[in-house]
């Protein structure tokens, strides 16, 4: 039986309700004679507390509540991958007009398509939750598994033969006290974690293709990351970067409180752009959920939640999976907003006491795991930071610092000398780069370790000369020290500035990233030969090949490419 | 006037806010008309209902009301605007009523001045460049249409005079003009005097709209001005089909302003005093322009705001800029110098520049250019500062030709005359010819075709 209140006070999105006894937290209710969506995050005696997921202008006490009798849910079936979502896992490309009418409900996938169905068991076997019983194949890219839902186990009884079917339909029957039946379809509370049979440790690298970010602050499949950032200092470009070449299987991105035309680039350059392994049109796996800065904060809070569980529902069918969040401040935004009107005692900044730990079980449900069927997947959680002015000792940062392993920051100087992606390399870190050595070496090279480390040696230096420079002027350097200089405006230049709007800079896979550092530090090796011998730092600079290693970012595409280069410095 | 006819009183009176009995009749957000003894009347709205009471906020502010001798009229519905082409060229004050001794124009529809979101599958990307005429903003923070691009400002630097001047100026393609919507939120009468007569003047003024709540008017006013303006401007772009260029000024004073009512309220404040919401109500003003898929027109967004001391961090600049698409700063170092427009090119940022120039929108040359520019002009500024530091005896003799090319740059790109309209070519002829100060060894981002195509160019100019 439904629960049925009315509205007693109005006050923002956050509404109370009375006569609703019974209510539970989390319940979704209809509010209103609009029907507007919300949540129910209070409950006191006979009354709830709701927040409402849309703007709640007109609404009057004395109009009726009435709860929906589960959670928070998100649909989940084949039709998924290429949609594009707001934070409630509504549709926005069916929608009538140019705007977004309240109370509106949709379909999160059609279900009067059909698919073609591929049983891969058959009937009278024992199954558990998570047991992958067939599948479809729902994009180019995705062959989209059917499986028992977490929650049912049994005899399979009845499991439909290969053909076509609609999401609704019955496609398997499991016996166990009673008969249960399981379509393409089901629904998982997004605020509950999907199950899993056993968390494993990281070791095979993300592959993003930013040099920066690979060479020198990897993440790990199933690892966490931060980017931190105040305006205009890149985060949605390297974002986007992330969606577009990352070698995940299936890339959700979660526009959180942003605006309206990132939404737009990435739906105008996704099916343009292809997947670097498969040559693909990224599209074909790529999910977005749009909740851009002008939507009602209480669904931005949500869409977090839809984001991850439908990144862990394409790891369940053991697939890599990354989620992108821009940006995760509006998120605790919303979360303080909401706390606000709550009348709760604010912690620092006016946020919730509650907001450490939101952050922290968020990034939780990141990892690389065996799932239920016993395969190997993961979730990857990569979440811009916006701390006001810049403040990196705002409450945010600071504790989404404590949960993630990697940190990618992002420095207003640089970004203002339009070094991109203006990730600080003194600053950053990743825990993963001892974990991941072991691939490059068996995968790339295993020279590679030694150059990386030779290269944050060189800019590590440069900065501490940097300070001398800044007083003395590079003059006074001895020629050794200038040379130096030299080599880290090469690694700068020629190796982590990277121009996403370049066809061939903007992705660089593993080898390459070796090649060109190879090049790099051997030019350097060589001119300091060049240097005992007489040579000094202006002749070097100027000679034809100091140019071509820089510009070989934008050249080097082969072990040809690379050679030919290599060969003129090894007899420079 | 239709709406529930019901009469309420008043309980208590604090601030700009009042506290009346409903008894459950007041929607949220819904409007009260507040009628005194000698009959003058004042508009409200809610910011809290529940079955008792409601929390109203005055526009016209509290002064004078008493609890005893006040009457409360609801409206039943929310702060709406009659639109039609009819608004073009006329005045209205912060709430949208005319100002100009003429009648109210017939609105073909009220709508809510909220406005309704944008679904984002909706939307067209913007990638229509928008020549204002100034070099610095043409060749360097490019323009789109539907882009919105905010000035920030500090007290005494010519923001007015260069928000004019591209109002004035800027065309699209083809030569279409914009119509303005111009909203002066909180600003003196002289600067509304000053746009007004700029308009007029360069006879804009019949394709403009404009909406004042100036500085001597209520504060509360305030917080609806700006989306006064923009359901203007909505209605235009998105259903008449203009090209429209809305002016917001002065943001800062709509910051303050919503600070008051939150202080009133006794919200929990935020950063320095502004509540936490500040980002979100920000982003319902801001994000309210951009180009619809299968709409002839576009909503173009050029807000002003003023960072108090200067500070590029006080939280309006820094909300503003984190929704915008892009800032340009204008910083009293270069307006000291006697340049104009004293835009700080290096903290400044067009983010839809990249896809708006090129070939067959402005010339192939032009992101190359600009890249190059930045580039440059921002190696020349370390040099810069070290040779202050060092003398420039102290830098290497490569360096020194950087100290030209920044000279070059800002007397001669950054710096025109408010009255100077100056086409994508010309900019970019300009570039050139400043650029080519540096040895070629130093053109890192440009590419030999560039080189070859647009060099002689210089080389005719400079015979």
């Amino acid at each position: 039986m439904k629960i049925k209140g009315r509205i007693t006070e109005v006050k923002g999105t956050v509404v109370k309700a009375s006569g609703v006894s019974g209510i539970q937290m989390n319940e979704m209710v209809k509010v209103g004679e609009m029907g507007l969506i919300g949540e129910v995050v209070r409950v006191e005696g006979d009354s709830a507390y709701v927040q409402v997921y849309e703007f709640t202008t007109g609404l009057k006490p004395g109009e009726p509540v009435e709860g929906l009798g589960s959670p928070l849910s998100v649909t989940l079936a084949p039709g998924i991958v290429g949609n594009i979502y707001d934070g409630l896992q509504r549709p926005l490309s069916t929608l009538e007009g140019y705007t977004i009418s309240r109370g509106y409900t949709a379909e999160a996938v059609d279900i009067n398509k059909t698919w073609h169905f591929v049983p891969v068991v058959k009937p009278g076997i024992k199954v558990q939750g998570g047991e992958k019983i067939g599948y479809v194949e729902e994009t180019e890219l995705i062959r989209h598994y059917i499986m028992i839902p977490p929650n049912v186990s049994g005899t399979l009884a009845y499991v439909a033969p290969e053909g076509d079917y609609k999401v609704t339909d019955q496609i398997a029957e499991v016996q166990d006290s009673k008969k249960q039946s399981v379509s393409m379809l089901q629904r998982w509370a997004v605020r509950i974690p999907r199950p899993i049979k056993r968390r494993l440790v990281a070791s095979e690298p993300l592959i993003t293709g930013q040099r920066v970010i690979d060479t020198f602050f990897p993440l790990a499949k199933g690892g966490s990351a931060a980017v931190p950032g105040g305006f205009g200092t890149g985060k949605t470009v390297l974002l986007h970067q992330m969606a577009s070449w990352a070698n995940s299987r299936v890339v959700v991105y979660v526009g959180c409180g942003e605006r309206g035309n990132e939404m737009v680039e990435l739906l105008k350059t996704f099916p343009k752009l292809n997947d670097p392994i498969s040559g693909k049109p990224i599209m074909q796996k790529s999910i977005m959920i749009a909740n851009t800065s002008n939507m009602p904060v209480a669904a931005r809070e949500a869409s977090i939640y839809v984001g991850i569980t439908l990144a862990e529902y394409y790891r369940d069918m053991g697939y890599d999976s990354l989620m992108l969040a821009d940006s995760t401040s509006r998120w605790a935004e919303a979360l303080r907003e909401i706390s606000g009107r709550l009348e709760e005692i604010p912690a620092e900044e006016g946020y919730p006491s509650y907001l450490a730990s939101r952050i922290a079980s968020f990034y939780e449900r990141a990892g690389y795991v065996e799932t239920l069927s016993g395969d190997f997947g993961s979730v990857s959680i990569i979440g811009a930071v916006s701390p006001p002015g810049g403040d990196f000792t705002e409450p945010v940062t600071t504790h989404t610092l404590r949960y993630v392993k990697a940190f990618w920051l992002l420095d207003p100087n640089l970004a203002y000398s339009r070094h991109y992606p203006a990730v600080n390399w003194v600053s950053s870190y990743s825990s993963y780069v001892e974990s991941l050595s072991e691939w490059w070496s068996l995968n790339v090279s295993d020279e590679f370790e030694t150059l990386r480390k030779k290269a944050l040696d060189i800019l590590f230096k440069e900065e501490s000369l940097r300070n001398i420079v800044r007083l003395l002027g590079p003059e006074v350097l001895p020629e050794d020290e200038k040379l130096l200089l030299e080599a880290a405006n090469m690694l700068k230049e020629g190796f982590l500035k990277q121009n996403a709007y370049h066809e061939v800079d903007r992705y660089t896979p593993p080898l390459v990233q070796y090649y060109l550092l190879k090049l790099i530090i051997s030019f350097y090796e060589k001119a300091k030969e060049k240097l005992t011998e007489g040579a000094t730092v202006e002749e070097i600079r100027s000679s034809p090949l100091y140019l071509e290693v820089i510009r070989a970012r934008f050249n080097v595409k082969s072990k040809e490419d690379f050679d030919a280069i290599m060969k003129k410095v090894m007899e420079f | 006037m239709s709406g529930s006819i019901t009469f309420s009183s008043v309980q208590s009176i604090r601030g700009s806010l009042m506290v009346i009995k409903t008894n459950g009749k007041l929607g949220y957000e819904e409007l009260v008309e507040i009628e005194l003894s000698n009959g003058e009347k004042r508009l409200g709205r809610s910011l809290q209902v529940s079955e008792d009471i409601a929390v109203v906020e005055v526009f016209e502010g509290t002064q004078g009301l008493s609890p005893r001798d006040v009457k409360v009229r609801f409206l039943g519905r929310p702060l709406e605007l009659p639109v039609s082409n009819e608004l073009l060229g006329r005045i209205f004050d912060g709430l949208g009523r005319p100002i100009d001794n003429m009648p109210e124009p017939v609105g073909s529809e009220e709508l809510d001045i909220n406005g309704k979101i944008l679904n984002p599958y909706k939307r067209e990307y913007p990638d229509e460049f928008i020549q204002t005429g100034v070099s610095v903003i043409d060749g360097m923070l490019s323009m789109v249409r539907g882009q919105k691009l905010p000035i920030f400002s500090g007290s005494g630097l010519p923001h007015d005079m260069l928000a004019a001047q591209i109002a004035r100026q800027a065309t699209i393609a083809k030569g279409e003009e914009f119509a303005v919507v111009f909203a002066a939120i909180g600003v003196p009468a002289d600067t509304a005097i000053f746009f007004r007569r700029e308009l007029e003047e360069s006879g804009a003024l019949k394709r403009s709209v404009l909406f004042l709540n100036l500085a001597e008017d209520p504060a509360v006013e305030r917080i609806v001005t700006p989306r006064v303006a923009l359901t203007a401007a909505e209605y235009l772009a998105f259903e008449e089909g203009y090209h429209v260029l809305a002016i917001l000024t002065d943001m800062t004073n709509y910051g303050e302003a919503l600070r008051e009512i939150s202080m009133m309220r006794e919200e929990v404040p935020s950063r320095r005093g502004y509540p936490g919401y500040l980002y979100t109500d920000l982003a319902t003003i801001f994000e309210r322009s951009g180009r619809i898929t299968g709409r002839k027109g576009s909503l173009t967004q050029l807000p002003i705001l003023s960072m108090p001391a200067d500070d590029i961090t006080h939280p309006i600049p820094d909300l503003t800029a984190y929704i915008t698409e892009g800032q340009i700063v204008l910083g009293k170092e270069l307006y000291h110098k006697g340049i104009y427009p004293p835009v700080n090119v290096l903290m400044s940022l067009s983010r839809l520049m990249k896809d708006g120039v090129g070939e067959g929108k402005t010339r192939a040359d032009h992101k190359e250019l600009s890249d190059q520019l930045y580039n440059s002009y921002s190696k020349a500024m370390e040099i810069r500062s070290l040779a202050e530091i060092v003398g420039e005896e102290g830098i290497p003799e490569s360096s020194k030709k950087y100290l030209q090319f920044a000279d070059a740059f800002e007397k001669k790109f950054i710096k025109q005359d408010p009255y100077e309209n100056r086409d994508i070519d010309t900019t970019l002829n300009i570039a050139w010819d400043v650029l080519s100060i540096l040895p070629e060894s130093e053109w890192t981002n440009i590419s030999e075709k560039s080189k070859k195509v647009y060099m002689s160019v210089v080389q005719k100019r400079n015979l």
